[in-house]
């Protein structure tokens, strides 16, 4: 890179200038704006500037002096009247439960109220005002910048004291539905790889006009739109669908015992499956193609049955196009939403799913883009591998 | 020694005929379920499934009615027109964008391609529920939410890196001597790139068109992160139906996917042989 930059080295770089800039602004940014998100959370801080100022100095031992209480009840009634106490009582409360009436109820019990005693006033509207922790999650709701969202999606939380721990077995979301995920991508993948190997196999030794009629075969459903192919797929797998109707009338179940294949884990194996065996076949066809029927010959000829042959001479050198395919299909199925979200009913949700729910109804923002960060983290690694051993460059289309 | 070469020759027969079996099973998982749909779509009941009608080919059992009822419904038309509208402007941007890019990528002199590459490719690799969301959050601050601009550059950067892979592709062996031989006689860059480079790279520039195209006819998860009402594209229109009441009229709208998805790959792969055949291609 030390060279200096000639001519030719300008116009060639001057020619990806303009789609680079266009990737800055349209993806790279939105990816950082995510980013921000996941540790930037100005909302409560900006709200309650001067309750916060005030808790600086509170050790966290005991409830804090009623000067507290007043800056609080003075916030909170002019929050109440700005019409902005609902966000900041909704993001108090994913921090401790309950939170989010004791501050509704508080500011509409003190509306108008001058008591002498702020403490017993608050106290009296919601007791939970006499508990050190709704006013740690008060605080901690307060830091600008936080890595709580980062625990949260990783199933860690703070004791009182400041350390960092696991949460209860029973309240751990997240890391379990990101193993799962990994659990099903493998699991994909290792199914796309038995199916599509012997498909690649025969499309790669057949005779140019059979293989070109098989790979077409495979192409057609890489062209098709993915909704299509998903919609199909509940047509076929549903209790009253194609399947079901037609095990029941070869006699395999009864009309009582239609199987569950769809909005289910079953149903997220079998589609995604489908979906991605293409992103399997073509680069192992791509590597197949250039292994020489030879070798298997000359192997046969010095005494090796098939199987021998195979497992010595062939695997091996189509290994490339195993690492190239399976990787593909790896990172493909880990952020994969839209066909669990349609067949996957309840059980079969993966990490891409939760990021969507957080982002559309739940609304924590924050948690959606730690774990969007998380995941991103996990595919990025995965493409660098791929870039390492495959390279990018002889990703191909068709 | 004879009993022995039999035995193999007939458990070579049975791998095969065990191979070729495989094989056709997979093939019918991966094809079937598309062909499914289109005699469906033609189902006179309101059913997903074969009627014993249409099993005795009853032509009463068949009928228009669910494409009959895509036509005449209002929403799948403003859909239809929004899909086409948004895919032909990202595919515009993406082609522009994505062709001038590639030429440079292929250029020798080209500082730091891979570097380069692995960027101008990574909105492809990054999880469409990432990008959705990051867009979300940034196009609002941009204002550009809930707008059709918003979901066209959406779909353009996701449709880049199939424009630059493709053209990428076709300029494999290119013999950039051919651009400076035209530049000695005086051709000025433009010039040179239309009268040497452009012939040579179209069928790329196509496909890649296409793929683009393609990318953001199928795209659902963008337009329900920044289109609002008046962004409704057909596979946004198919995602509500499959995910409240699935009607046939699903069905109908996806036999017409699959026919688009048809010409598609058939025009690709016209010009891929086009292109292989091309003289001044060395590959």
């Amino acid at each position: 890179m030390a060279r200096p930059l000639s001519g030719a080295r300008l116009r060639a770089a001057a020619l990806t200038l303009p789609l680079l800039a266009f990737v800055a602004v349209t993806f790279m940014a939105p990816l950082g704006s995510m980013l921000v998100r996941s540790f930037y959370e100005p909302h409560v801080a900006d709200a309650l500037p001067q309750t916060l100022e005030s808790l600086r100095a509170w050790d966290g031992s005991s409830v804090p002096d009623e000067n507290t209480f007043r800056i609080l009840a003075t916030e909170l009634r002019l929050l109440d009247q700005q019409r902005k106490l609902g966000g900041v009582a909704t993001r108090i409360n994913r921090l401790e439960g309950g939170m989010r009436s004791a501050i509704m109820d508080t500011a509409r019990a003190l509306r108008d109220a001058e008591p002498d005693s702020w403490r017993e006033a608050m106290t009296a509207a919601d007791p939970a005002w006499g508990t050190e922790e709704a006013w740690r999650a008060v605080r901690r709701a307060g830091e600008r910048y936080t890595m709580r969202h980062y625990l949260n999606a990783l199933d860690l939380d703070r004791d009182p004291s400041g350390n960092i721990v696991a949460q209860s077995p029973e309240r751990r979301i997240y890391l379990p539905l990101l193993l799962r995920t990994l659990g099903v991508s493998l699991a994909i993948t290792v199914i796309c790889l038995i199916l599509g190997y012997p498909v690649a196999y025969l499309i790669a030794n057949a005779s140019p006009g059979r293989s070109n009629l098989l790979l077409l075969l495979v192409l057609v459903p890489f062209w098709t739109s993915l909704l299509v192919r998903t919609t199909s797929w509940i047509v076929l797998l549903q209790n009253q669908g194609v399947v079901n109707d037609l095990l029941v009338a070869v006699g395999v179940i009864g009309d009582d015992g239609r199987l569950a294949l769809v909005y289910n884990m079953v149903g997220t194996l079998v589609a995604m499956t489908q979906v991605l065996l293409p992103f399997m076949i073509l680069p192992l066809y791509a590597v197949m193609r250039s292994i020489s029927p030879t070798y298997l010959r000359a192997a046969s000829s010095l005494g090796a049955t098939f199987p021998q042959g195979f497992v010595r001479v062939y695997w091996p050198q189509s290994l490339p196009g195993v690492a190239a395919g399976s990787l593909l299909v790896f990172i493909l199925s880990i952020g994969y939403y839209i066909t669990p979200a349609l067949v996957g009913g309840r059980t079969g949700q993966l990490i891409s799913n939760m990021i969507a729910y957080h982002m559309q109804e739940s609304l924590n923002w924050g948690l959606a883009a730690a774990l969007g960060v998380i995941l991103l983290v996990t595919v990025m690694s995965l493409y660098l591998v791929y870039n390492r051993l495959v390279g990018i460059e002889r990703m191909r289309l068709s | 020694m004879r009993h022995a070469a039999a035995s193999f020759e007939f458990s070579e027969r049975v791998g095969r005929a065990v191979h070729l079996a495989v094989c056709g099973a997979v093939l019918v998982f991966l094809v079937a379920p598309m062909l499914v749909v289109i005699p469906l779509s033609f189902n006179a009941e309101p059913y997903f499934t074969f009627t014993e009608g249409m099993l005795r080919l009853d032509s009463d059992a068949y009928s228009l009615r669910w494409y009959r009822g895509v036509i005449e419904d209002a929403e799948w038309r403003l859909a239809l027109v929004n899909s086409i509208v948004i895919g032909i402007a990202a595919t515009a941007i993406a082609t522009t964008l994505g062709v001038l890019a590639a030429l440079g990528l292929a250029n020798p002199a080209m500082p730091g391609r891979g570097f380069v590459t692995s960027l101008l490719i990574s909105p492809m690799v990054t999880p469409i529920i990432i990008s959705a969301a990051g867009m979300f959050f940034f196009y609002s601050k941009l204002g550009i939410a809930q707008t059709h601009l918003g979901v066209i550059l959406a779909h353009a950067v996701f449709g880049t890196p199939f424009v630059v892979i493709s053209v990428t592709a076709t300029l494999v062996g290119f013999d950039h001597n051919l651009v400076k031989a035209g530049a000695s006689l005086g051709g000025g860059p433009f010039l040179v790139f239309r009268r040497i480079q452009l012939p040579l790279i179209a069928p790329g520039v196509i496909s890649g068109a296409l793929f683009a195209f393609a990318a953001s006819f199928d795209e659902v998860v963008a337009v329900l992160f920044l289109g609002g009402l008046q962004q409704r594209t057909v596979p946004r229109q198919m995602w509500t139906g499959i995910r409240e009441e699935i009607s046939p009229e699903i069905l109908a709208v996806a036999t017409f996917l699959v026919m688009l998805a048809l010409i598609l790959l058939g025009t690709v792969e016209w010009l891929r042989g086009r292109a292989s055949t091309r003289p001044g291609n060395a590959d």
